[in-house]
């Protein structure tokens, strides 16, 4: 091609564009579009995190005090739809799109245009999701599961299905290219045993969501067609069952939930073995745990659904199945605790919110056992202590994840460094209210307090304030991450070296700081010994 | 794979409007260059999502202006798809695309089926359900029976014409299609052009072009045909047999599932109308014919969908 020209230094010949338009809108940049994820996931993460203080305000105290109760089934509903579709997801997405081609060897994903639409779908589709709050009628309220015929008296239900059609896409499109990247754009001599459990972990999500993604659709399809076009399928009087709507939901909804946390695992499986100095303990035990994981997360579904009265069969049944998650799931504890074991460990930043993660994170999974436990989940159902359990494998779980990954990758984003003393002022603040916040839950629930209600019996006042309490300061805990943020974005003049953290390994860490707009033109020499994982073999 | 030594050729980048292609092997990697299509496809769908939204809601005799709405995302839908693969195939044709490049489309393509099939599953999984659990339950079966006596106690759980509609006989007597007529033509006509497509591809690839002008637009009249079959089987149940989208869950289960599934028809039918334009202006080659290939893939996944209706919808 007459075009040919030779360049000796790799970071010049094509960096960013100058034009706004140009670089955000149009891109076919993984790093880019990694911001952009992580940007939106931000955003919305406060949006969400604002829902949520609504919420703690009117349960301060008992009575009515703040809001009317439609309006607070709308914060509690909206609360889930943004933080799960909105903040959580994105953020793994961002990450796994900046770090993934790094991680691998990549030059970038492998459908570069397909990432920018999958991206710029979901500003789009929150866009319809929080414009129903200000319609006629209101946002939805039913609960972010959206069970009928509860969903169906909705005035909004038309927006939020189509909105929820518009991130299953950008999900799926995000999904067909990690996976179309990992399979396909690896470095040579990077093979699958030698990936980083990070991308193990994205791997097998994005198979995850491939798979449930069009069942949601399908789900809410089917209310859509029960309210607009007079279809029965959960009317019993026309043959149908509201109780089908649980199944196919919960066929989606179970997957989903580890969507939320596998990539999680990933992420503290890289931040682990970087501060302990040490390689993860059982490589391949933690790839196949995670494995197992996605493939028990089909047939646990109805463990969602035991109060609706399930044939004694399907109980026992999803109730064995669901407690056998525990072994590859513990399987992953003991080992990032053995990787821990005798290694010379620091305590930076995101190793805090990595060892937070895996106390917090397994006791939101003890919880979950005794969820699990048919007998038992007939008093714990639909109250407070489900909602604690959630919060701590979700907030606990994969949030401090995503706040490990971000310190950790942060310096290498940016080539700078944050604040370390502000960054373990966010971390302790965090770790001390969430668990204010989150734990009385426990006992609410276990005392019978209903979730998803406004007003309660003046029994439980005392845990509730001192849940509100927990809330605000959690809250306001999180404008420290911001402020973090924002200082090693714009201002930190402490420069990151290459390697940035003296443990780490992997491909990522042997470009520089900050990451060259384009990384890996050619493709990178693997040598095993400066990948994290790559003795699997010896 | 193997991939260029690390020499001074491996540096050497190939510049073009369209992209970049880095290193001068045929394997090395092809990043493309900057478009306004996926923004414009975001905003594209966000206005017909609005739009059907907006239209759905409005109240009874409402104006409204969700359809106008609606009607201008689905013309931006269709212009950008038209732009955004004219755009990809002048790609294509100026040999951008390498070996990687194409096996990442394969697998785009290969995934995007399995999450197509998953989306069938969702119904079929309804309709599975509903067969096997809430209409038996409903009729007083396991653990219904007492809904069944305190609720329904003169119902008598079937399925068809005598019960699909739910104990409180939702949109009225009906009757059901007959597989033996229509439904049976229709699995013959997409099972030929099944066959249709395949020697097409065949034919491709031995670079015979008018047989595969006379082949792949075999397949579409055969495609269209099942369409105006399924059209007369639409309006046949409405009119005469009382089977509307209103028959309980019998009617729901039926036209849900072979409405999306005829949607899907449609769709590679055009799509299928597309390829046989580009295999006229010779855009395959024996070798590099992928967006042909992807298109029968997708035709044959159809073809086994509707063997999954035939026999789940119409004959059990």
């Amino acid at each position: 091609m007459s075009h040919a020209a030779t360049h000796d230094q790799h970071d010049d010949h094509h960096g960013a564009p100058k034009s706004f338009f140009q670089r955000w809108c149009m891109s076919t940049n993984h790093k880019d579009i990694g911001t952009l994820y992580l940007i939106f996931a931000l955003t919305m993460f406060f949006i969400g995190g604002s829902f949520a203080m609504v919420i703690r305000a009117e349960l301060f105290k008992p009575g009515l005090q703040l809001v009317q109760p439609y309006f607070f089934n709308e914060m509690t509903t909206m609360h889930a739809l943004v933080m799960i579709f909105g903040a959580i997801m994105p953020a793994f997405v961002g990450l796994g799109n900046w770090m993934i081609p790094l991680m691998v060897g990549a030059p970038d994903m492998a459908l570069p245009r397909m990432n920018n639409l999958s991206f710029w779908i979901l500003p789009f589709a929150f866009l319809l999701l929080l414009s129903t709050l200000f319609m006629p009628g209101g946002g939805p309220a039913g609960g972010w599961t959206m069970y009928p015929p509860l969903s169906l008296q909705s005035d909004s239900l038309a927006y939020v299905v189509f909105a929820i059609h518009l991130m299953g896409i950008s999900s799926i499109m995000g999904a067909i290219n990690i996976i179309a990247t990992i399979l396909n754009m690896r470095a040579p001599g990077m093979d699958l045993l030698k990936m980083p459990v990070f991308v193990w972990s994205w791997l097998i999500t994005a198979f995850l969501l491939i798979a449930v993604m069009p069942v949601l659709a399908g789900a809410v399809t089917m209310l859509l067609t029960d309210k607009y076009f007079g279809t029965s399928f959960f009317n019993p009087g026309g043959g149908g069952d509201p109780v089908l709507y649980q199944h196919i939901f919960w066929f989606f909804g179970h997957p989903e939930v580890y969507i939320m946390i596998l990539p999680a695992f990933g992420i503290i499986s890289e931040v682990i073995p970087t501060f302990a100095r040490k390689p993860i303990f059982g490589y391949k035990a933690m790839v196949f745990a995670i494995a197992s994981i996605a493939f028990l997360s089909f047939i646990v579904w109805a463990h969602h659904m035991f109060a609706v009265g399930l044939p004694l069969g399907a109980d026992i049944f999803f109730m064995y199945a669901t407690m056998l998650i525990a072994v590859p799931t513990g399987v992953k504890v003991f080992n990032w605790v053995s990787t821990m074991w005798g290694g010379s460990m620091t305590f930076e930043t995101p190793m805090l919110f990595a060892i937070a993660f895996v106390i917090l994170f397994t006791i939101g999974g003890f919880s979950g056992l005794m969820l699990a436990l048919v007998p038992a989940d007939f008093q714990y159902h639909d109250t407070y202590f489900v909602v604690a359990h959630f919060h701590y494998v979700l907030v606990t779980g994969a949030l401090f994840a995503i706040i490990a990954a971000t310190y950790y990758w942060l310096p290498k984003w940016t080539g700078h460094m944050y604040s370390e003393f502000w960054g373990k002022m966010h971390f302790w603040n965090s770790v001390v209210w969430v668990n204010v916040l989150f734990f009385p839950m426990h006992f609410l629930g276990l005392a019978g307090m209903p979730r998803r209600i406004p007003d309660y019996n003046v029994a439980f006042a005392n845990f509730n304030m001192i849940s509100s309490i927990g809330g605000f300061l959690f809250g306001a805990s999180q404008l420290i991450f911001l402020g973090v943020l924002i200082h090693c974005v714009f201002f930190s003049r402490k420069k990151a070296t290459d390697r940035v953290w003296e443990g780490a390994k992997g491909l990522e860490w042997t470009v520089p700081s900050p990451a060259p707009h384009h990384t890996f033109d050619v493709p990178p020499i693997i040598h095993d010994e400066e990948l994290a994982h790559g003795n699997v073999h010896g | 794979m193997q991939f260029p030594e690390r020499s001074d050729g491996a540096k050497a980048i190939k510049r073009n409007p369209r992209g970049l292609t880095m290193g001068q092997q045929h394997d090395a990697y092809f990043i493309p260059a900057k478009s306004y299509w996926p923004f414009v496809a975001a905003m594209v769908m966000f206005t017909t999502m609005f739009g059907a939204a907006h239209w759905l809601n409005a109240a009874p005799g409402e104006a409204g202006f969700g359809r106008t709405v609606l009607t201008v995302g689905v013309v931006g839908v269709l212009g950008m798809f038209f732009g955004w693969f004219r755009s990809v195939i002048n790609e294509s044709l100026a040999g951008d695309y390498n070996h990687q490049v194409d096996t990442s489309f394969r697998m785009g393509m290969m995934w995007f089926i399995f999450s197509e099939v998953m989306f069938f599953g969702a119904f079929f999984g309804a309709l599975f359900f509903i067969r096997m659990f809430s209409v038996p339950w409903l009729g007083g079966a396991g653990h219904g029976a007492l809904t069944h006596q305190f609720l329904w106690s003169d119902y008598t759980a079937s399925w068809g014409a005598n019960g699909g509609n739910g104990p409180a006989h939702v949109g009225g007597t009906f009757s059901t299609v007959s597989p033996w007529g229509l439904p049976l033509l229709n699995t013959l006509i997409l099972l030929s052009s099944s066959v249709t497509v395949t020697i097409a591809h065949h034919a491709l690839r031995a670079g015979h072009r008018g047989k595969i002008l006379v082949f792949l637009g075999l397949t579409v009249l055969l495609g269209a045909l099942f369409l105006n079959f399924q059209a007369h089987e639409y309006i046949e149940a409405y009119h005469e047999l009382n089977l509307t989208l209103h028959s309980g869950v019998y009617g729901s289960t039926f036209f849900l599932l072979t409405g999306f599934h005829g949607l899907h028809v449609t769709l590679g039918t055009i799509m299928l109308a597309v390829i046989w334009f580009r295999v006229l202006k010779g855009h395959f080659s024996k070798e590099h014919h992928f967006g042909f290939e992807a298109v029968s893939w997708y035709w044959h996944f159809v073809d086994v969908v509707w063997l999954g209706l035939f026999m789940f919808v119409y004959i059990l």
